[in-house]
């Protein structure tokens, strides 16, 4: 028995929430559908747990489909840089649901909760399929899965504000544009190859040589994750979709749903296209790299001026992307290192920063900033951990977002594109300005006359603050995750190197 | 108990005393009493420390890797054992005195204040014993985020607006240009640890050095330097015992000694001198010594001119690094401790004056050396120091200083270092001055009475202000011991065996 | 062909190609140009249609049957492989639209309209009151 479990692990991974999901929908209306969705992500955060110490060596763990040959069928393969991802999506989710109780219990009526976290199962399953599937089309099907489930989450926060349906609705227009342009490059890419596994993709790649379809391939696809990744300025649906979506679905999509994306865009680029592609390596500098220097700036300078938390929190989002994206453009180890590092970190502080913004809404009722005067008394331990995050948003020694912060300068430096590493600082000094801001309204400001609010329930903090206590965790001791996030980074320059040089 | 031991307990002290404030916040007096205790019992593991330094012990311990190659260390050379010292030696008093002021100008949130006090403290201790810059940049940031609430303590606008200036010109410059510097220089050295003779030389193209030390002169915000010296005043609406912590003890301090670290342990004395890499610096300190001067003439809030003080003495202190000759060391090291003594003193007095007469301007202290004659020598006392005559403490450090300028072939800058003395004589004795030998305005409004009930400052203020005072005097004729001290400063990197 | 300057047979030869990129552009052009929602769904759906289309025609091979097993071994047979990547993309996006035809319903139901300047109007006023909505710069 468990060496039968332990053979389809991979399976498993992305078999055990879809199968739970419809379940979830017939355990009615109650706490009892909640409880069997947290049992059911405990149990997938423990197979990821599994898989990243599987291949924490380095061995690739490469899974059958149905028993079906690869290349003709679905490949699952799981190696160090998915399994680390795998780990963060299911560890989100993990800490996630059992925040969600007492948030959804206040933002969503009963009888639609056992819908709600169904599209969440289902939303999960699509995310952990993105990234641990060897499929290019594969991918594509299970990118659809996540993005159908966010778009029902997001829209259920209309129970609250009527502007999610909008939200959703944008998103799911820009989201399904992204969608089929991934799938136009995904079939440019099969038009030359005739194979659609991405480790059969990489090898054919090279035997055929650059081509004008390889590059369509490569722009289609690259818009089409950017838009799924709120790349600037693809990122337009992502500021709403954050601001009005249910608060336990936002703090789950800041940690997971970008982050995915991000992993495909890894993938294609460097084991798919393969590190020495000079097209793929000029879009990246030419291109890429302004943009993301924008995104830091410009998301930075308009999360200054936004009054609601979860919207300052959103655009900051698109700022960290930026960084991840630059770290690619760097096409170096340590900048690739950067990037997955920072994967992991802004996962879990902006996790953390989001659900203090729903505890703020639980007992506030508002998470607007010019209303959360003196909540620094009132709720000490919510305020606290959103102090911690945000100085982790800022990248301040002791915290993650330091961690991250080393590696990008340090591989602009290596470069000697010391403007990057100066603009990369003066960026983070606008995260000081917008994290300010909500540190001053929460400790300085008078509290609103007549408002009671009480700290946020146990269920909520604790969650919270273990996300708090992994980035504070992280940045004192990053052995593992830089660590981690370097064999990831060489393991995929290596085989990229390899294939193009024969 | 080895020194590896007192090292941790020197840093863990400080560092848990605020959850011992916080679990009792409620009692005032326990709290207050912790927060003594706290101070003696960190000063009684720094001095067995200093004791073990000085007879040549190098204690060392390394507390975490961080990230791979780099290491969360402590080591403990000469230098910063001395900044350790003034540092938790100056705390018992400071620690004292805002227990009087705050009681005794009825400030609230106090048990914030004693936390973030502490922190504070830890946080200087941890700069002082730092092994590498990696983990010196660490403590740094630590303590720019902890006195932000001491800044901010009043919540008043004004208050708010000084502690964001305070924060963003800290936050800006290192991490715009410190932690720039910082990975550069592990990117170049494969380390950043503090080594004798500096770890750049032979490393670092002498042509981008000079650029390397920007980014450190202007990343170190806490030493002031111009143009990068605007948190310094905007800070002054912070309570006194923050003001005399500020600009005696932790923050400036710990710029300045970060500067001479540097200096010494990452550039080394020798490559600096042999590039000429300092040379800009030494003339932009010296601007920024008369500069500060003359700005400090036309202030007439007391605080802020003692603030535009501290900014031409921190100078001196940059200036003694710039240099790059072993006397600069030498002297700005000893300057750290003289300028402290001094000015410590000059803020409590302030401070004192606040609590007694709610006075905050110079041109209101007309005759008040008649009520508070204790406060007003103490005050002449700390000024002569910080203006250099002798015998008080200030004299040396300003000798070493030009010895150190003359050694350079600077000469002009030993002109400048007498000019900034003339001028520290114009800004700061009038002030005792006028105290004593002016008569009081007539206060029409509050008229004899308010004015005849003004009196000394609380025991509590009063006693760390003489405290303080005498070690002006004492330090002069204890120089010799210090000057030994400091000579054991490793300026050559270590003969190989 | 070549004095006129156009290689015919190169445009027809591959007219599978053009007529995805014509009904590409109109699908994304009436995404992004239509105010009505509905109608922003339709272009979506053409969108998607155009990609169906392009890796049907990639399949195709030139004299090749229907891709059923036969008793004849050397029957020529068109590539099935996109046709089934073809049938899951549809059922897809028959989910997609599904999806975004009930959220419109939605819409319509929580702001009375699915003209998207109407509800960006209506949300602009609750954002920041409906004074600002009608031009009147004090309000």
């Amino acid at each position: 028995m468990m060496s039968l479990i332990e053979a389809n692990l991979p399976a498993l991974q992305v078999v055990l929430p879809l199968v739970a999901a419809p379940l979830c929908a017939l355990l009615g209306r109650g706490d009892r559908s909640w409880a069997f969705a947290c049992l059911v992500t405990f149990v997938t955060f423990a197979v990821s747990v599994a898989l990243f110490a599987e291949t924490y060596a380095g061995t690739i763990i490469s899974y059958r489909m149905g028993g079906w040959e690869i290349p003709l069928g679905i490949e699952y393969r799981v190696d160090r840089l998915n399994a680390f991802v795998l780990l963060i999506i299911s560890g989100s989710a993990a800490l996630v649901l059992p925040y969600a109780r007492r948030i959804v219990a206040a933002e969503i009526p009963a009888e639609r909760q056992p819908l709600f976290y169904t599209a969440f199962l289902l939303c999960i399953t699509g995310l952990l399929g993105i990234t641990i599937t060897g499929d290019a089309f594969n991918i594509f099907v299970f990118l659809e899965i996540s993005s159908l489930a966010t778009y029902a989450l997001v829209a259920s926060g209309s129970w609250v504000n009527k502007r999610a349906l909008t939200a959703a609705y944008n998103y799911l227009i820009m989201g399904t544009v992204g969608a089929t342009f991934f799938v136009i490059g995904v079939g440019m890419l099969y038009m030359i190859t005739g194979t659609l596994n991405l480790a059969d993709l990489a090898v054919r790649i090279v035997e055929h040589g650059d081509s004008s379809t390889l590059r369509m391939g490569f722009v289609f696809i690259l818009i089409g994750i950017g838009l799924k990744l709120a790349m600037f300025p693809l990122h337009l649906w992502l500021p709403n979709a954050y601001a009005y979506a249910p608060s336990a679905v936002t703090a789950f999509l800041a940690a997971t749903a970008t982050k995915a994306a991000v992993y495909v865009m890894l993938r294609f680029m460097f084991t798919v296209f393969g590190f020495d592609y000079e097209f793929q390596a000029d879009t990246l500098r030419m291109v890429v790299l302004p943009l993301a220097v924008i995104a830091m700036f410009a998301a930075s300078i308009v999360a200054i001026f936004q009054d609601n938390l979860k919207r300052m929190l959103a655009y900051s989002s698109i700022a960290q992307i930026g960084y991840i994206l630059l770290g690619l453009t760097f096409l170096t180890e340590t900048g690739l290192t950067a990037s997955i590092v920072h994967l992991f970190n802004h996962a879990v502080t902006k996790a953390a920063l989001f659900m203090v913004a729903g505890c703020f809404v639980l007992s506030a009722g508002t998470c607007s900033i010019s209303k959360l005067g003196g909540i620094g008394r009132d709720m000490p331990w919510t305020t606290a951990a959103f102090v911690v995050g945000g100085l982790s948003l800022i990248g301040l020694p002791l915290t993650v977002g330091f961690i991250s912060k080393w590696y990008l300068v340090l591989a602009a430096l290596e470069l000697g594109w010391w403007p990057v590493a100066l603009m990369i600082m003066a960026s983070s000094l606008l995260a000081i300005i917008y994290v300010w801001r909500v540190i001053e309204a929460a400790y300085l400001q008078p509290a609103p006359e007549g408002v009671v609010r009480k700290e946020a329930p146990l269920s909520m903090l604790i969650p919270t603050w273990i996300f708090i206590g992994l980035s504070i965790w992280f940045g004192i001791n990053a052995m593992l995750t830089s660590t981690a996030a370097g064999r990831a980074a060489s393991a995929l320059i290596d085989s990229s190197h390899i294939l193009w040089k024969e | 108990m080895n020194n590896a031991d007192l090292l941790l307990l020197a840093i863990a002290i400080p560092a848990l005393t605020p959850f011992l404030l916080a679990a009792c916040g409620k009692q005032p007096n326990l709290r207050d009493t912790v927060s003594v205790l706290a101070s003696i019992a960190t000063f009684a593991a720094v001095l067995p420390l200093l004791l073990a330094v000085i007879d040549g012990a190098r204690p060392a311990i390394s507390l975490i890797e961080v990230m791979p190659g780099l290491v969360l260390g402590f080591e403990i050379e000469p230098l910063g054992m001395l900044f350790a010292t003034v540092a938790s030696g100056l705390w018992i008093p400071t620690a004292l005195y805002s227990i009087g002021y705050m009681r005794g100008a009825h400030e609230k949130k106090q048990t914030r204040f004693a936390i973030c006090f502490a922190i504070a403290i830890a946080s200087a201790i941890g700069i002082a014993f730092s092994g590498n810059l990696f983990t010196l940049f660490i403590f740094y940031e630590v303590l720019t985020i902890s006195t932000y609430p001491l800044v901010a303590h009043k919540e008043t606008p004004e208050a708010k607006k000084g502690a964001r200036t305070y924060l963003a010109i800290l936050m800006t410059t290192s991490i715009l240009f410190l932690l720039v510097a910082l990975i550069w220089t592990w990117n170049i050295a494969g380390t950043t640890e503090f080594r004798a003779g500096g770890i750049l030389d032979g490393r670092l193209d002498p042509v981008y050095a000079p650029f390397l030390l920007a980014l450190f002169a202007f990343g170190i915000g806490k030493a002031a330097l111009m143009p990068f010296h605007r948190w310094l005043p905007a800070a002054m609406v912070a309570p006194t015992p923050v003001s005399a912590l500020l600009h005696a003890v932790a923050v400036v301090k710990a710029g300045v000694f970060t500067m001479l670290k540097v200096g010494t342990y990452i550039f080394g004395v020798g490559f600096l001198g042999k590039t000429g890499a300092s040379d800009w610096l030494v003339w932009l300190a010296a601007a920024s010594i008369l500069i500060a001067s003359i700005v400090a003439l036309t202030k007439d809030d007391l605080k802020a001119r003692l603030a535009y003080s501290t900014v031409s003495q921190l100078s001196y202190i940059t200036l003694g690094m710039a240099l790059a000759v072993q006397m600069g060391v030498i002297g700005g090291a000893m300057h750290i401790v003289t300028h402290a003594m001094g000015k410590i003193a000059l803020f409590m007095c302030a401070g004192a004056i606040y609590v007694a007469a709610h006075k905050t301007k110079i041109s209101q202290l007309d005759g008040l050396g008649r009520k508070m004659p204790v406060t007003f020598a103490c005050f002449t006392i700390a000024a002569l120091s910080i203006i250099g005559l002798p015998p008080f403490a200030g004299a040396w450090s300003k000798w070493y200083l030009m010895i150190a300028a003359a050694d350079a072939n600077q000469l002009i800058i030993i002109g400048v270092l007498m000019v900034s003395s003339l001028l520290n004589v114009a800004y700061l004795l009038p002030i005792p001055a006028r105290a004593f030998f002016l008569k009081p305005k007539e206060d029409k409004a509050h008229g004899d009475a308010a004015a005849s009930r003004i009196e000394e400052a609380p025991l509590l203020c009063l006693l760390p202000i003489c405290f303080a005072a005498l070690g002006c005097i004492v330090l002069f004729f204890t120089i010799g011991g210090l000057y030994e001290y400091l000579l054991s400063i490793p300026i050559r990197p270590e003969s190989l065996p | 062909m070549s004095d006129l300057g156009i290689d015919l047979d190169y445009i027809m030869g591959r007219y599978n190609y053009w007529l995805f990129c014509i009904l590409m552009m109109t699908g994304l052009y009436i995404t992004v140009s239509r105010g009505n929602l509905i109608k922003k769904i339709v272009g979506l759906n053409i969108f998607q249609t155009a990609v169906f289309m392009l890796y049907i025609s990639m399949g195709k091979v030139i004299g090749g049957t229907a891709p059923i097993l036969t008793e004849v071994p050397e029957t020529i047979y068109s590539n099935p492989l996109p046709h089934v990547l073809i049938l899951t993309a549809i059922v897809v996006g028959i989910a997609t639209t599904a999806v975004a035809l009930a959220l419109v319903v939605r819409i319509r139901e929580s702001y009375g309209t699915i003209e998207e300047d109407e509800i960006l109007e209506l949300e602009h006023d609750m954002d920041f009151g409906s004074g600002a909505a009608q031009g009147d710069p004090v309000a």
